[in-house]
Parts: structure tokens; C-alpha cells; sequence
């Protein structure tokens, strides 16, 4: 993948965006959910979970790199392929885990699944398995800051494919024309399902999706953490300032397929090859943190800290109960 | 040759107005296009243009009249022409039998009863009015709650149900949305997420299924797939149903689409009680509601209490009449429908029960079994299509809780099963009548 364009716009050069201690700890994280969503595919083949269930591989440093411009109080939100995100934001593997094994220990009590988790107190608003549906959510968070005149921002992601949805430009017109402050953010990994964006989006640049609305926007490397990073906090600063929306395209690739059940006839063994070898994230993170001085030790800890935490949490989500049948008639309705 | 001035129809469903000012005199000359006269509806202020040209020879009806009817003679031109007037052609006949339908609703239901007793003193007020009231009380009582929708605030209000709400609470909290309905409201679920409390204003519900995806998918769902921590507090109203002469586009009834659905409450007030009671309850309920209104009710006065704490709760149905014969339920401007139904019926001996349901989901089985118990004979009656109606589930309620105490059947009375016509004697032969009601009660005798 072409070097970032993020380099030509203001702001930091990608390698300046983290320095050593912060980019060890993105690197953790995308480490985590990587692992993490490698057990996840386990524990499908195993058939503890069930369903759809669409794994992040390939795309950690996309929610890593934007999670690290964020404080307390902002929101996030995305679509199905939500794991890494809820990881990214903090929340706990093992109630991720639990929820996708549909267990009482997980975040929605069983009752959601690997597409729809949710923790307002971490700033997660899910996970929603209608594509598209969360960019207009999305911009309804950005609303409730605009409203309530706080500086917090939205974070909307969606896929490629997900951007050719009425709605998503629907949200855009509205987004730009109130000024809210939300980052709507692409994650172009080339293939909505089954069919690559050549054959979906007349679109060559989804980058200048926003341009009729007046939106500001960067086509991003999304392999690159530092770059996704650079990127993001000028787009969350323009947000932060009340100067409204911001686009960001990331490129980035899945490693697996679209879900679990997904026999990937579309690409080549041999392009995923290509992307693993040429531009897989932790690669890149690994070696920009040898140059900084970090030892092989050091990494090996780490890598041991991801192992058991994500161990722990398949356990956990092996060892926690099935929801009490009671709780079928639970949360239809608030009651009043 | 002399043209009569008619009084013109402004909007679908007018049927009257306030002629407010003569822009022109007796003797003026006038060309086609001029605004001659000013004319007020409870909706909006409108001009009169002229369509032919000469002079204004007579003004009949004066300036600050109210209630001249649509079509009545205002004034005259050309009055000294010789020549003789030609026949009336078939448009004006067309627009007297439009209104007619209209107009059998449009008398002010002053009835006592309509009133809660237990609230105390009334006043008359039109359904609009009670829901503007009802916005307006709880936007002053809550920051969190703010009105959205298509043209809400500096046009006033599609229907004036929003007049005079930016005024007081600013561009912030009355905000108008671009004609976005999927976008506007998936903007509004989120907010409401995270915690704000939306109210939003479809111009018609016929236009919120554009965003139906967002209020069952999203709205609706979402609570009960986050485990409980996802609450979506939020009022989505607009007109429902059929308005008049408007085609099938834009005449349809959603109460048994959205009541079909689990996570949602379904509401569809009738009288201006109805309306203001209900809303505050809607707005103050920590769950998607859907607020079924009906456009020709907007201008329909009833008793409203006049109580600052006046709120009627959501899942309770009103007896509107007691009767000892059959149970007719109904709802939103069936129950004018249902209660002419039950006037005829007691001119024949029949003595009938009409219970308006007010909320369509929760159903308010109770009130229903009961009156059923009593009664012995039930008849649904709705303006949607018959088929899994809100009408099919009260009968299967029925049969359910007291098939015992039954005598016949339950009947439904429904609109008929086609798309809304355009003509306006195959618009009548749609809509359920008090007639069709009478009929298909004296079938269970």
C-alpha cells in the first residue's frame, strides 16, 4: 500500500504522532485483538459461537490508531465487525468473549451477540447489524454534544460498502449542515462481502465522498498505526473546535473472510498473502519499536500478557452460564 | 358576464375559514393573478388570487367573517356584463361532494363525558392545540426534550402543530431537518441513545417509512439486544391514516405495522384530551413511542382539562359510552365514527358500549374483556386494511380471554383492502362508515 497521504496534509509527520511508550501500548492492543479474534475463530470452528461472527483481522490499527485521539466522554460506534472495537475501547475481553459464546457473562446478558454489544460507561454504542444504519446513530451521538455543548466527538465507522448507503449521505448533508462534531470513518478493506469496491463504487476516491457537502477529508494508510494515529487527531481536533464533520478514508485489508462461513472465491490466496507479508500492522509496529529501542523481552512479555488475558477470557466465556430462561421477557421495554 | 367569487379550499382538508381581509373594492379593476382577499385558517394565512379578469362588482361576504364554508358565493365580478354566465362545469361539483365526508366530523364534540371527570375544570381546545400544549409543557419541564422535524419551525409547523415553538425555545430545541426522513431520524435514535429525549415530527407517518428501518431495527430493538443498558427515549408523531383526496400514497394507517412489534408503544388519540394527555405521557415514557395523530382531527374541538398536571396514562382505554348491548372498539377518528354508530343504534333499540382504545400497544385487554363480559357481542372498527389488522387481534384477544361469554362472533369493520382512490365517491366507498358499523352490529343480533 502506497505510503501515507496523511504526510501531505498539517499536522504531524505519522512517525512523530506516538512516541515509544504509547505506540508500545497501541502495539499491545492490536496485538490483543488480533489474538483475541484468532480464538474467537476457534471457538467458532468448535461451535461454541454461533451465527455470524466477523472478525477484525488485518484491521487492528485502524480502531487502535483513532481510539488513541480520544479522551473520556466521547463515543464510538460501528457495524457488525465490531470486536476490535470494543476492545480498543476498553472494555473487558471477557464479557466480549462471553456474549459471543451467548453467555449470562457477557455484555448483553446473551442476548445480543457477536453483532450487537454495547457499554455506555466505556463510550461503546455498538455494534448494529443493519449496514449503514450506525452512520445516521452515529451522527445522532455528534448531535446529542452539539446539543448539550460539550467538545466530545462522535466516532463513526463503516465500511466501504456500507458507503453507498442513502443514509450515509443523508448523514452527511446533515452532519455538515448542523456542524456536528462526528469523524465518520471508512474502513475500505476492499471487499464488502463478496464483491471488491472496484465492482461496487463508481467512487474511485472515497475520500471525496464529503466533497459535495464541503466535508474535509484524507485518504489514510490504515495498515500504518502512526499514520492512522496522525491522521486522526487532526480530524478529531477540526471536530473538537466545532468546525463540524471529517472524512477519513482507511485503506486496509481483512485477512479472513467477510464471516466465519465465508469461502473467499472473490481474491487470491496469494493477494492476502501479499498484504500479510508487505503490510500487516503489527509488523510495521514491531519494527518501528525495535528501532526505538524496545527488546525482544519486552515484546515477549507483552505477547505472554495478551495470551493469558485472551485465555482467561475464552474460559471465562466457556465457564459462564446460559442466560436464566427467565430472562426471555427482559428489556422488551423500560418499565416506567 | 358575472363570475361568482367562491370561497376556495386552501389545503385538503379545510373546510371552512375566517374570510380576514378584501384587497380589493367594489369598482376596482382586477387581473387574473392579484390577490384579492386574505382568507385565515386555523393553519395558515393564505391569499386569494383572481382568476378571471374585469371588475369587482359586489362583495358579499364582508371582511372578518368567520366560518364561511368552502364554495360559498364571496363576492361577484363582471356583474354588468350582459352576456349570460356560462354553466357551472364539473369541477365546482366535484368540490362540493369533497368536503362532505370532512364536514360530517367537523361538528365540535361538546359531549361531557368526552371530559376526565377526575381532572377537574375544562376548556374547549382543538387536537392541535392540545399537542402544541402538551409539547410545550414538557419541553419547558425538560431540558432533554426537543421537537425535529420537516418544517417544524420557521414554517411553523406543516400542520401549525408546532406554531409558535420556536419562538419560545429557539432554534436548538425546535429544529428543522432537511427532507432526509431515514437520516433525521436514525440522527434522532442516536441522540436519544444517549440520552436526549427527541420528539420527532413526520409531516406524515406515510413518509416515516423511509426510516422504518431505523425505528424497529434500531429504536425498537436495541434495549432488549444491549441486555437492558440501551434505553431509546423517543416520540415519533405525525398524521396517520387517510386525510382527504390526498390518493394512496399518502392515506394509509401504520397502527398495526408498528404495534406488530415488540420494543415499541403504539398511540392514537381521538378527542383533544386524548391528544394532550397522551403526548406527556409519550414524552415522559423511557421507550420509543409512536404517536399516531389523524389530520382531520387537528381542527376538532373537545373538552380539555385545563390541569398544569394533566396526563393520561399509555395503555388505558376510555369507555367513551356505556352500553349494554355490543362493544364497539375504535380508534384515533373511528371513535367519531363509532359513537354516530352507536347514536343510530339507539334509535333502533340497540344499546351500544364504545370503548376508544387510545393505545393501540399495550393493548388495554382488561377494559376490552370486560366490556365484552357485559356485552356479549364485539365489533372492531379501524380505517386501515382488514387484513392482520389491529381489528384481527381484538377479535383473537376476545376469544382468547372471554370466547365463553360470546353470543356471535367478533366482526371487524375496516377500510377496504385496496390502495386509497382518488375520486372522491371511490375515496367515501373506502372508509369505514357508521352505517358499515350498524350493519355489521345488527349481524350479531
Amino acid at each position: 500500500m502506497a505510503a501515507t497521504e496523511a504526510k501531505s496534509k498539517k499536522g504531524k509527520k505519522p512517525e512523530a504522532s506516538m512516541g515509544r511508550d504509547e505506540l508500545l501500548a497501541a502495539y499491545g492492543k492490536m496485538l490483543l485483538i488480533r489474538r483475541f479474534e484468532e480464538k474467537a475463530g476457534q471457538l467458532y470452528g468448535m461451535g461454541l459461537i454461533a451465527g455470524f461472527c466477523h472478525l477484525y483481522i488485518g484491521q487492528e490499527a485502524v480502531v487502535v490508531g483513532m481510539q488513541h485521539c480520544l479522551k473520556p466522554g466521547d463515543e464510538v460506534i460501528t457495524s457488525y465487525r465490531d470486536h476490535g472495537h470494543m476492545l480498543a475501547c476498553e472494555m473487558d475481553p471477557k464479557g466480549v468473549m462471553a456474549e459471543l459464546t451467548g453467555r449470562a457473562g457477557g455484555y448483553s446478558r446473551g442476548k445480543g451477540g457477536s453483532m450487537h454489544m454495547f457499554s455506555k460507561e466505556k463510550g461503546f454504542f455498538g455494534g448494529h447489524g443493519i449496514v449503514g444504519a450506525q452512520v445516521s446513530l452515529g451522527t445522532g451521538l455528534a448531535f446529542s454534544n452539539w446539543y448539550r455543548g460539550n467538545d466530545h466527538v462522535s466516532l463513526t465507522y463503516f465500511g466501504e460498502g456500507a458507503s453507498n448507503q442513502g443514509q450515509v449521505y443523508e448523514s452527511f448533508n446533515l452532519a455538515n449542515l448542523m456542524k456536528l462534531p462526528v469523524v465518520f470513518i471508512i474502513e475500505n478493506n476492499r471487499y464488502s462481502m463478496g464483491t471488491s469496491i472496484e465492482r461496487s463504487s463508481a467512487s474511485r476516491d472515497l475520500s471525496l465522498n464529503g466533497v459535495p457537502w464541503g466535508m474535509p477529508s484524507m485518504s489514510v494508510d490504515g495498515m500504518d498505526v502512526l499514520a492512522v494515529k496522525a491522521a486522526g487527531e487532526i480530524a478529531v481536533a477540526h471536530c473538537r473546535a466545532g468546525k463540524g464533520p471529517y472524512l477519513l478514508e482507511m485503506k486496509t485489508y481483512r485477512y479472513r473472510g467477510h464471516s466465519m462461513s465465508d469461502p473467499a472465491k472473490y481474491r487470491t490466496r496469494e493477494e492476502v498473502q501479499r498484504m500479510r507479508a508487505e503490510h500487516d500492522c503489527l509488523d510495521q509496529a514491531k519494527k518501528v519499536l525495535e528501532g526505538l529501542g524496545v527488546s525482544e523481552a519486552e515484546l515477549k512479555k507483552l505477547d505472554d500478557e495478551v495470551k493469558a488475558r485472551v485465555a482467561a477470557a475464552a474460559e471465562f466465556a466457556q465457564d459462564s452460564p446460559e442466560p436464566d430462561e427467565a430472562e426471555i421477557w427482559t428489556d422488551v421495554l423500560v418499565e416506567a | 358576464m358575472a363570475v361568482d367569487i367562491l370561497m376556495p379550499a386552501l389545503s385538503p382538508t379545510m373546510t371552512e375559514g375566517k374570510l380576514a381581509r378584501w384587497l380589493k373594492q367594489p369598482g376596482d379593476q382586477v387581473k387574473s393573478g392579484d390577490v384579492i382577499a386574505e382568507i385565515e385558517t386555523d393553519k395558515a394565512t393564505m391569499e386569494v388570487e383572481a382568476v378571471d379578469e374585469g371588475v369587482l362588482s359586489k362583495i358579499l361576504v364582508p371582511e372578518g367573517t368567520e366560518g364561511v364554508a368552502v364554495n360559498a358565493v364571496i363576492g361577484v365580478m363582471n356583474a354588468d356584463d350582459t352576456a349570460p354566465a356560462p354553466a357551472p362545469k364539473a369541477a365546482p361539483a366535484a368540490a362540493k361532494a369533497a368536503p362532505a365526508p370532512v364536514a360530517a366530523h367537523h361538528a365540535p364534540a361538546t359531549v361531557a363525558e368526552l371530559a376526565e371527570p377526575e381532572w377537574g375544570e375544562t376548556k374547549p381546545m382543538t387536537v392541535r392545540e392540545a399537542l402544541r400544549e402538551a409539547m410545550t409543557l414538557e419541553m419547558r419541564a425538560d431540558e432533554n426534550v426537543f421537537l425535529m422535524g420537516e418544517e417544524v419551525a420557521q414554517y411553523q409547523g406543516a400542520y401549525k402543530i408546532s406554531q409558535g415553538m420556536l419562538d419560545e425555545f429557539g432554534p436548538r430545541r425546535v429544529i428543522d431537518t432537511p427532507i432526509t426522513e431515514h437520516g433525521f431520524t436514525g440522527m434522532a435514535v442516536g441522540a436519544a441513545m444517549n440520552g436526549l429525549k427527541p420528539i420527532v415530527e413526520f409531516m406524515t407517518f406515510n413518509f416515516a417509512m423511509q426510516a422504518i428501518d431505523q425505528i424497529i431495527n434500531s429504536a425498537a430493538k436495541t434495549l432488549y439486544m444491549s441486555g437492558g443498558q440501551m434505553g431509546c427515549p423517543i416520540v415519533f408523531r405525525g398524521p396517520n391514516g387517510a386525510a382527504a383526496r390526498v390518493g394512496a400514497q399518502h392515506s394509509q394507517c401504520y397502527a398495526s405495522w408498528y404495534a406488530h412489534c415488540p420494543g415499541l408503544k403504539v398511540v392514537a388519540p381521538w378527542s383533544a384530551a386524548d391528544a394532550k394527555g397522551l403526548m406527556r405521557a409519550a414524552i415522559r415514557d423511557p421507550n420509543p413511542v409512536i404517536f399516531l395523530e389523524n389530520e382531520i382531527l387537528y381542527g376538532h374541538t373537545f373538552d380539555c382539562p385545563v390541569s398544569e398536571d394533566f396526563v393520561l396514562p399509555i395503555g388505558k382505554a376510555k369507555i367513551e359510552r356505556a352500553g349494554a348491548d355490543v362493544t364497539i372498539i375504535a380508534f384515533s377518528i373511528m371513535v367519531d365514527v363509532a359513537m354516530k354508530a352507536a347514536e343510530a343504534l339507539e334509535a333502533q333499540g340497540i344499546s351500544a358500549e364504545v370503548i376508544n382504545l387510545r393505545t393501540i400497544r399495550p393493548l388495554d385487554i382488561e377494559t376490552i374483556v370486560q366490556s365484552v363480559k357485559k356485552t356479549s357481542r364485539v365489533v372492531s372498527v379501524e380505517e386501515g386494511w382488514p387484513f392482520a389488522g389491529i381489528g384481527a387481534e381484538i377479535a383473537m384477544t376476545v376469544v382468547e380471554h372471554c370466547f365463553d361469554w360470546l353470543d356471535a362472533p367478533p366482526a371487524r369493520v375496516a377500510g377496504l383492502d385496496v390502495p386509497m382512490p382518488y375520486a372522491a365517491n371511490l375515496e367515501k366507498l373506502a372508509l369505514p362508515q357508521p352505517d358499515w358499523v350498524v350493519a355489521a352490529v345488527k349481524k350479531l343480533f
